[in-house]
């Protein structure tokens, strides 16, 4: 007999009852359910009792559907706009071009997911099973999750406090019905908060198989991305290296090479060698990687001629090798 | 509460504007946009007094852009004392986290309650004294950091207001456009759209390229019935005056703004302000 389970209610991000008070400390904290905001909270007994506290009920589920994940990779920067997104979508479409890989993309950047765009698959929605929520497919063996398909419009802003985005980011590694992958490949936000900290936690028995930093030349950017190594070192994460984007812009017309952001302390080279960390490379700007983003097409594929193109395959040969040679 | 409402607006009594720089999407130029409206703002009177704001707790770029990145915050019996880019003219005021970071490499890996409290304590420990403009650079998206100003700046609400930076690519445009709902749920008044990085000069042979497309936010103001306040094209020698970092005179001068008046963006900035102002 074939067992009918009721599928999982997908969230409406808009929606989701939040009986937290407004100033919640968050329920890991030392305040949880003792500090001023949670008198009158419903939550208030169970933050006090010190239960949440303890190690999450969610991680085992969490660990059982990341068995099947053989690499999880993590795409970081300090910076925000130097090209975390794209890359990624580059990486898995590199990846997906073997069809004997399944690579899954996550999106974790909550108040502005840009995948889906990237990967046109903007219109597409999140439906439930009984094994899960699946995922949206771009193509057959490559699997994508952001808040982006959860939204009535994308002009709908998630204005979320850290814990509510936590909770999603949780849902994403446990409910989504992921299947056997060979990579995940998890998009962030910039900086250093919530969302970081959580994919780090959340991830912390599978494993994680390291991140790649994303920079851009100019020193506003590096000092950022300093921050973004220190805490690597902090959580304990290796990084695989560190990719230096919009290194130079070729002019169409006279085909002459500047530098759009000077690398005026270096580059990322200067910070690989300070660093100890390996440069992956260094991919061009061209106007046609962010033109690619904007229809949702691979560049890769698209402009296969293009420096940028050789750039970024020969980060990810050197970087990466194919499953064949893993397996 | 009420209390802490009443020590931001104690503090802030003297202020008489208050703009916040928003938008979506990360590297669009926030803080180069924030930098440049306080630099007009400061040289739009002799005795005009300005402020910033550096709310982006975790990617902390204002202090690099202004060269004041090796300076830090003092303590005094009235509060912290804000770093002052001017040196002693002491017009344009400064206050980041990473003034407050020993070493720059640091990373501040905080969650949301954490960055609450910083916010609230920029806003009510902060010696702003009398400020014609005080300049709020946000960092990325809609969420921890832009949910508590809005809390702690309620008490001075109709003294707020927002400018919207973008980018022209659809990417950008997309995020923007979540930011604008964010300001119309909490009921923030937009005084216009920027939009940056708009085309970039070949500096060989002059030929203009829409590295990140072109035009994107002028149609999005006129969609969304915004005031247009501009388009600033990608421009090597700002990048290169933001980055550059300290400028070794030391001896008090504003050398920064020299550098920065030279360039192309401080022309095309000014028709801005004019605008906002």
């Amino acid at each position: 007999m074939v067992v009918v389970q009721s599928p999982m209610a997908i969230p409406d991000p808009k929606s989701i009852p939040s009986n937290a008070p407004e100033h919640c400390p968050g329920t890991e904290s030392e305040l949880a359910g003792k500090s001023d905001a949670c008198a009158g909270c419903d939550n208030q007994e169970i933050c006090a009792s010190g239960a949440t506290k303890l190690p999450d009920p969610s991680l085992p589920f969490l660990k059982q559907r990341m068995s099947g994940v053989k690499r999880k990779i993590l795409i970081l920067s300090g910076k925000g706009g130097v090209g975390k997104s794209t890359f990624t979508a580059q990486l898995g479409w590199a990846f997906a071009a073997d069809e004997d890989t399944q690579t899954g993309i996550m999106d974790v950047d909550i108040c502005g997911p840009s995948i889906p765009t990237i990967l046109g698959i903007a219109s597409e929605q999140v439906h439930s099973s009984s094994s899960g929520w699946s995922p949206v497919y771009v193509q057959d063996n490559m699997a994508v999750m952001s808040v982006g398909f959860m939204l009535p419009t994308s002009k709908d802003a998630i204005m979320w406090r850290g814990p509510k985005k936590n909770g999603l980011i949780s849902q994403f590694l446990k409910d989504v019905d992921w299947g056997d992958l060979d990579y995940l490949l998890v998009d962030t936000p910039p900086g250093t908060s919530d969302e970081h900290l959580s994919i780090v936690q959340y991830l912390k028995e599978s494993g994680i198989d390291g991140a790649v930093l994303i920079t851009t030349p100019q020193e506003v950017a590096l000092q950022d991305v300093r921050r973004e190594i220190d805490f690597c070192r902090k959580v304990g994460i290796r990084i695989l290296g560190l990719v230096e984007n919009m290194s130079g812009f070729v002019c169409p017309g006279c085909k002459t090479e500047s530098q759009i952001f000077k690398p005026s302390t270096g580059g990322a080279k200067r910070l690989a060698e300070e660093t100890g960390i390996e440069l992956l490379g260094a991919v061009p700007l061209d106007p046609r990687i962010g033109k690619s983003a904007d229809y949702g097409v691979s560049f890769l594929d698209e402009y296969p001629d293009s420096p940028a193109t050789t750039a970024y395959l020969d980060i990810i040969d050197s970087r990466y090798p194919s499953p064949s040679t893993i397996n | 509460m009420a209390l802490q409402e009443t020590a931001v607006t104690r503090r802030l009594q003297n202020v008489k504007h208050i703009i916040l720089v928003l938008s979506g999407k990360g590297g669009v130029g926030k803080s180069s946009v924030s930098s440049q409206l306080a630099l007009n703002l400061y040289t739009s009177s002799p005795t005009a007094r300005v402020g910033i704001l550096d709310v982006d707790l975790t990617g902390p770029s204002i202090p690099r852009m202004f060269g004041v990145d090796d300076k830090g915050v003092h303590q005094s019996s009235n509060g912290w004392v804000p770093v002052y880019a001017d040196g002693s003219s002491a017009r344009l005021a400064i206050m980041s986290v990473g003034l407050l970071l020993k070493n720059k490499g640091d990373s501040v890996v905080w969650r949301g309650p954490k960055k609450n409290g910083m916010i609230r304590q920029f806003l009510s420990d902060v010696r702003w004294g009398e400020l014609d403009y005080l300049v709020i650079d946000t960092p990325t998206g809609t969420s921890d950091e832009h949910l508590s100003l809005m809390e702690h700046l309620a008490g001075v609400h109709s003294r707020l207001s927002a400018i919207i930076v973008t980018t022209p690519q659809a990417v950008a445009l997309m995020d923007a456009m979540k930011c604008l709902s964010f300001t119309r749920a909490v009921n923030l008044p937009v005084l216009g759209l920027i939009e940056n990085m708009s085309g970039y000069v070949c500096p060989c042979c002059g030929e203009i390229s829409n590295v990140f497309s072109t035009g994107g936010g002028a149609e999005m103001a006129r969609r969304e019935e915004l005031r247009f306040l501009g388009t600033l094209p990608v421009d090597t020698e700002l990048v290169s005056v933001l980055d550059g970092g300290h400028d070794g005179s030391g001896d008090g001068t504003f050398g920064m703004l020299d550098r920065y008046s030279k360039t192309r963006s401080a022309k095309l900035f000014k028709d801005i302000v004019l605008k906002v102002c």
